[in-house]
């Protein structure tokens, strides 16, 4: 375990100057996610034009690791369509969880997220956002939770 | 100059605590973590175990063990004694009249729950209030929550001030002629305020309200009387007064625990049984159905005869410097601040650093070994108050030395070097 994996300069730069903070006026979709582990709470605003992101913004209160996921995560798919942010779900979710993990999709960014997987109890605040945006896509009402 | 002049009434003339031998008693603490000596200084969420503890627990499964109050065999009496015998001591521990007003429970959470469902409930009526304060562990709101939607009872919370004191005034005036139960921690976990429980319960019982005290948080850190307290009951947990976890008391007035119905039923908790009906058992072992946590107590008591023996105003001395010294210590960081700055409070110092999650500070703080508490504490509503959305928080025990908050306070210059 070592803290510089776990706090790159990427993140601790994410988390100092987050990208796409604020909310988005006339959002075509919004979720709440809360991780009741730490208290963490994130709004995620998406604007959609037909099947494609057009832009995301995020709110909220956190740790570096879920702030600057947040953040990563809005810079990364602004652009993608619905069916490539569901396969950067599923991406990040195996980088954060499955050791020796081989992406399939360009991360860029994002690939700092990899420290998190050796700092289990944190594998949660990476996820937050994540997690946030599948039920914005889903539209679900409901807050979610990593709990 | 006259150091007995300056003692407390009823001090009695000890040596200090000699904390490097009181960590020897304690094998976790010899352990490294992230190749760092342990420093351990989450106790407000659970405490060590001393090596006598552990050795009660080993000794009672080697040679004791069988099951209480049935049979008439050698093991079945030993192990009666030794819970029965853990029972007196926790008796002589909080100065109860009797060991009938001593029940075993898993915890604190469900003594709590004990009172709300067996005392409370029967005697609530819509519109009747529980009083409770703003500086309430979820278990002593969650359960009057449950309650008041059963019942149509409300839930009224008495405010505190911005040092996380309960404002006493307010509390008074709270009081009401619908006011039926007054529950209140004894100590708060989240910032460690020492709440001034004997004018709670004064002004209480002056419209003969009964109080509970959650005392989870007191028993570890001071002498407990609940006679001189003239509480009605008090709940606390073994696991943070250095005994096994699982175990727990609710002590309750004889004349109020009497007029109870049974909690939970099943076996160890009747006379008689037929279909026709049941009677029920005395007490306390009228609230203690089924096979109990034996060992835990036989823990509990090896724990309660470790700090007798340590003596409670020494240890409360010990760490009252100890916090004395956190709390200048943590005041020369840039950026910190400290939440919960009561005048009477026990050894918690809870923080926030400007720029720095509390998650971040416990995670960069543990590849130090230094173990903290970040979070809520279970107390959202004390967070929401100081519109934080967590703190770190550092809790001591009396074998906590000077140079582990030294290492806490080098810690936290890192957690503000790795952020830049």
């Amino acid at each position: 375990m070592d803290l510089k994996d776990l706090y790159r300069d990427v993140i601790i730069d994410h988390n100092r100057q987050p990208r796409n903070f604020g909310r988005l006026e006339g959002a075509d979709a919004h979720a709440e996610g809360f991780n009741p582990l730490c208290g963490d709470r994130l709004e995620l605003f998406l604007a959609l034009d037909g099947e494609r992101l057009k832009d995301l913004k995020f709110e909220g209160k956190g740790c570096a690791i879920s702030v600057a996921s947040a953040s990563l995560m809005t810079e990364a798919l602004k652009g993608k369509t619905r069916t490539e942010a569901r396969r950067y779900f599923d991406e990040i979710h195996a980088l954060l969880t499955q050791p020796g993990h081989v992406p399939t999709l360009e991360l860029g960014k994002l690939a700092a997220l990899s420290g998190v997987r050796e700092f289990p109890v944190r594998v949660k605040c990476a996820s937050l956002c994540w997690h946030t945006l599948n039920a914005a896509l889903d539209q679900q009402g409901a807050p979610v939770s990593t709990e | 100059m006259n150091t007995a002049a300056k003692r407390a009434p009823g001090a009695t003339d000890l040596a200090p605590l000699d904390v490097e031998r009181v960590r020897r008693d304690f094998p976790i603490l010899s352990r490294e973590i992230a190749g760092h000596p342990l420093a351990y200084l989450d106790n407000a969420a659970s405490s060590q175990r001393p090596q006598s503890v552990i050795d009660a627990e080993a000794h009672y499964y080697s040679e004791i063990h069988a099951n209480v109050h049935r049979g008439v065999h050698t093991l079945s009496q030993l192990a009666t004694e030794a819970y029965e015998g853990a029972r007196d001591k926790v008796r002589t521990f909080i100065n109860a009249a009797s060991v009938r007003e001593i029940v075993f429970v898993r915890g604190t959470t469900e003594a709590i729950n004990l009172v709300a469902q067996s005392f409370a409930r029967p005697r609530l009526a819509p519109g009747d209030e529980i009083l409770i304060t703003w500086l309430e562990h979820h278990s002593n709101i969650v359960p009057w929550q449950l309650l008041a939607e059963q019942t149509g009872a409300k839930l009224r919370v008495v405010p505190i001030n911005q040092a996380g004191e309960v404002e006493i005034p307010a509390f008074e005036s709270m009081l009401s002629p619908r006011t039926r139960l007054v529950a209140v921690a004894h100590v708060s976990n989240a910032l460690g305020t020492v709440v001034p429980v004997r004018r709670i319960i004064a002004a209480a019982h002056a419209r003969s309200i009964p109080v509970l005290l959650d005392g989870a948080q007191a028993v570890p850190h001071m002498r407990v009387d609940v006679r001189e307290l003239d509480c009605d009951f008090y709940a606390f947990s073994g696991h943070k007064m250095f005994a096994p976890t699982g175990i727990g008391v609710l002590y309750g007035r004889k004349e109020l625990l009497e007029a109870m119905p049974p909690w939970q039923g099943g076996g160890d908790m009747i006379l008689k049984v037929s279909f026709a009906g049941t009677t029920f058992n005395e007490l306390p072992h009228k609230f203690e159905a089924g096979t109990p946590n034996i060992a835990g107590t036989v823990g509990l008591g090896a724990a309660i005869d470790y700090l007798e023996a340590l003596g409670l105003d020494r240890i409360g001395a010990y760490e009252h410097s100890l916090l004395a010294y956190a709390t200048d210590a943590l005041k020369t960081v840039p950026g910190l601040r400290l939440i919960g700055t009561a005048a009477d409070k026990a050894s918690v110092l809870s923080f926030v650093l400007d720029g720095i999650h509390a998650h971040d500070i416990g995670t960069i703080l543990d590849s130090e070994g230094i173990a903290i508490r970040t979070g809520h504490h279970c107390a959202m509503p004390v967070m929401d108050f100081f519109g934080v959305p967590a703190t770190a928080r550092a809790s001591l025990a009396f074998y906590n030395t000077r140079a582990e908050i030294d290492r806490l306070v080098a810690a936290l210059a890192k957690a503000r070097e790795v952020f830049g």
